[in-house]
């Protein structure tokens, strides 16, 4: 009874968005597409699919990788700005004030070409089992976009730690809760929830930002399109393609990101 | 040379901000009030322009954008026209500007106590009059919070148009660094000059949001 009950609303919601002018709209779109399919050069993909591959599981890599860690220094980045002393706050909102005050490109520039020049001067970093690495672009790359997201989330968490309602925290006091415990039990978990819808705003902005490491030699989906257009001189069909797979892992990561709000016990309030 | 640079910047982003603004009203207003095919289509431009990212937008519209008038000015019979960096820089930032400001003030407009626009409605204003006499001085202080972030946003969105070559602050700098091979210095100075800009822009947007919001009850706003 109810599965034909949830079957009549779907199908009713389905009508309902299916009206005669998107009848219309949506095969003006698939017109475009067919158009661009058979109008448009593709001849150029079997040469260069393998290396897209890499590219899309780059920026996949490159964008988990920094959201993760940057999530890990924005935990402590929000918390200090609450609770901390003043000689933990006043560099957590600086570091923040300092990240989000200036673009991400010339963050990137000023740690790559930056720090890339100044290192070598310097010979017990050349003799280090570091230098290797220092060497090459992706630790960089990562090393920036980790610390924007960090500078970002930091804000963020700090209003959610604010948010989080005072008694909530009296009461796991008067449970007799370590301050570690309160943190990791009550605290932590009910900012994450807060903070959940916009960090999956922001989630989807640093997945923006990754195509701006291409401008410092990382191979990832970007730069495989900008080097199509360099031996092919195609112009257009490698940066629609690219579009595409920038707006397919974006409608992923909403739909992950919605998927994982569905699992809190929601109770607004 | 960086000062220049700062200039070109702030003059693309004011450009842009102030275009994205236009195209902004205009799609707030089209998204509430205009037909379903208008709607869709508005909805359309700002999923699509807020999905992909601000650089492959800037390289698509930038080829394509001069590509496009280039030919229909072949198609008029006119020579081909040079389109300056500046022109196609403010132009493409405007179109993304555009899609973020449609959303702001579509949130802004319906923000607004809705007896305020029917009640001038109920004086038989015209929607031309409505909008200018009622709807845009009403909403202005729940969208400053929002537009103040999006001028940010285009500060910081200059930087990206150094990719195609155009000389703003980041490219300047970057040339006086190759130049001189004092990358950090340059790169820190760089750093700083937009610093002071943010923080600038930041004190000044307060002082105009308290401004408008005389006599309202208090509220937070935060975002990126």
């Amino acid at each position: 009874m109810s599965a034909l009950v949830v079957n009549v609303t779907t199908r009713q919601r389905v009508l309902g968005w299916l009206q005669p002018h998107r009848i219309v709209l949506i095969a003006i779109a698939l017109a475009i597409v067919v158009c661009a399919a058979v109008f448009m050069r593709w001849d150029w993909i079997p040469n260069y699919a393998w290396l897209a591959v890499q590219g899309i599981w780059r920026t996949i890599w490159l964008l988990v990788v920094s959201v993760v860690l940057g999530f890990m220094l924005a935990v402590p980045l929000g918390l200090v700005q609450v609770t901390g002393p003043i000689w933990l706050a006043v560099p957590a909102r600086t570091f923040c004030t300092i990240i989000r005050g200036t673009p991400l490109l010339l963050q990137l520039w000023l740690l790559y070409f930056g720090l890339g020049a100044l290192f070598p001067q310097f010979p017990w970093i050349r003799e280090s089992f570091l230098w290797p690495y220092l060497r090459q672009a992706w630790p960089y790359g990562v090393l920036a976009l980790t610390l924007s997201y960090a500078g970002y989330e930091g804000e963020v968490m700090r209003g959610a730690f604010a948010g989080v309602p005072r008694g909530q925290l009296e009461a796991a006091r008067a449970f007799g809760m370590s301050r570690w415990k309160i943190l990791r039990r009550v605290w932590l978990p009910q900012a994450t929830y807060r903070a959940l819808p916009t960090l999956a705003g922001e989630t989807v902005l640093q997945l923006k930002a990754t195509p701006l490491v291409a401008t410092i030699t990382m191979v990832d989906i970007f730069s495989v399109s900008s080097r199509v257009r360099q031996e092919t001189f195609i112009v257009y069909e490698p940066l629609l393609l690219l579009a595409l797979v920038y707006m397919t892992i974006t409608a992923i990561l909403v739909f992950l990101f919605r998927k994982l709000e569905a699992r809190i016990p929601a109770r607004p309030g | 040379m960086l000062l220049r640079g700062l200039v070109n910047s702030l003059i693309i982003a004011a450009g842009a901000f102030g275009i994205g603004l236009l195209i902004g009203i205009a799609g707030a207003f089209g998204k509430l009030y205009g037909g379903p095919v208008t709607r869709d289509l508005l909805e359309v431009y700002t999923t699509l322009v807020r999905a992909v990212p601000e650089l492959v937008l800037i390289l698509l519209l930038y080829y394509a954008g001069t590509d496009l008038i280039n030919r229909l000015m072949d198609m008029l019979g006119y020579p081909p026209v040079d389109i300056s960096g500046l022109a196609a820089g403010i132009g493409v930032l405007a179109i993304v500007q555009g899609a973020y400001s449609t959303e702001v003030l579509r949130g802004a407009i319906l923000a607004i106590p809705q007896g305020q626009i029917e009640a001038g409605r109920a004086y038989g204003m015209s929607p031309w009059t409505l909008m200018r006499r009622i709807t845009l001085p009403a909403m202005v202080p729940f969208a400053i919070p929002g537009l103040a972030n999006l001028w940010l946003i285009a500060t910081k969105d200059t930087a990206l148009l150094a990719i195609v070559g155009f000389s703003e602050l980041t490219q300047a700098t970057r040339q006086a660094a190759g130049a001189t091979k004092a990358y950090f210095t340059f790169f820190l100075a760089a750093g700083g000059i937009y610093l002071v800009v943010t923080l600038l822009s930041q004190v000044i947007l307060a002082r105009a949001e308290r401004r408008t919001r005389r006599g309202m009850p208090s509220f937070a706003g935060s975002g990126r």
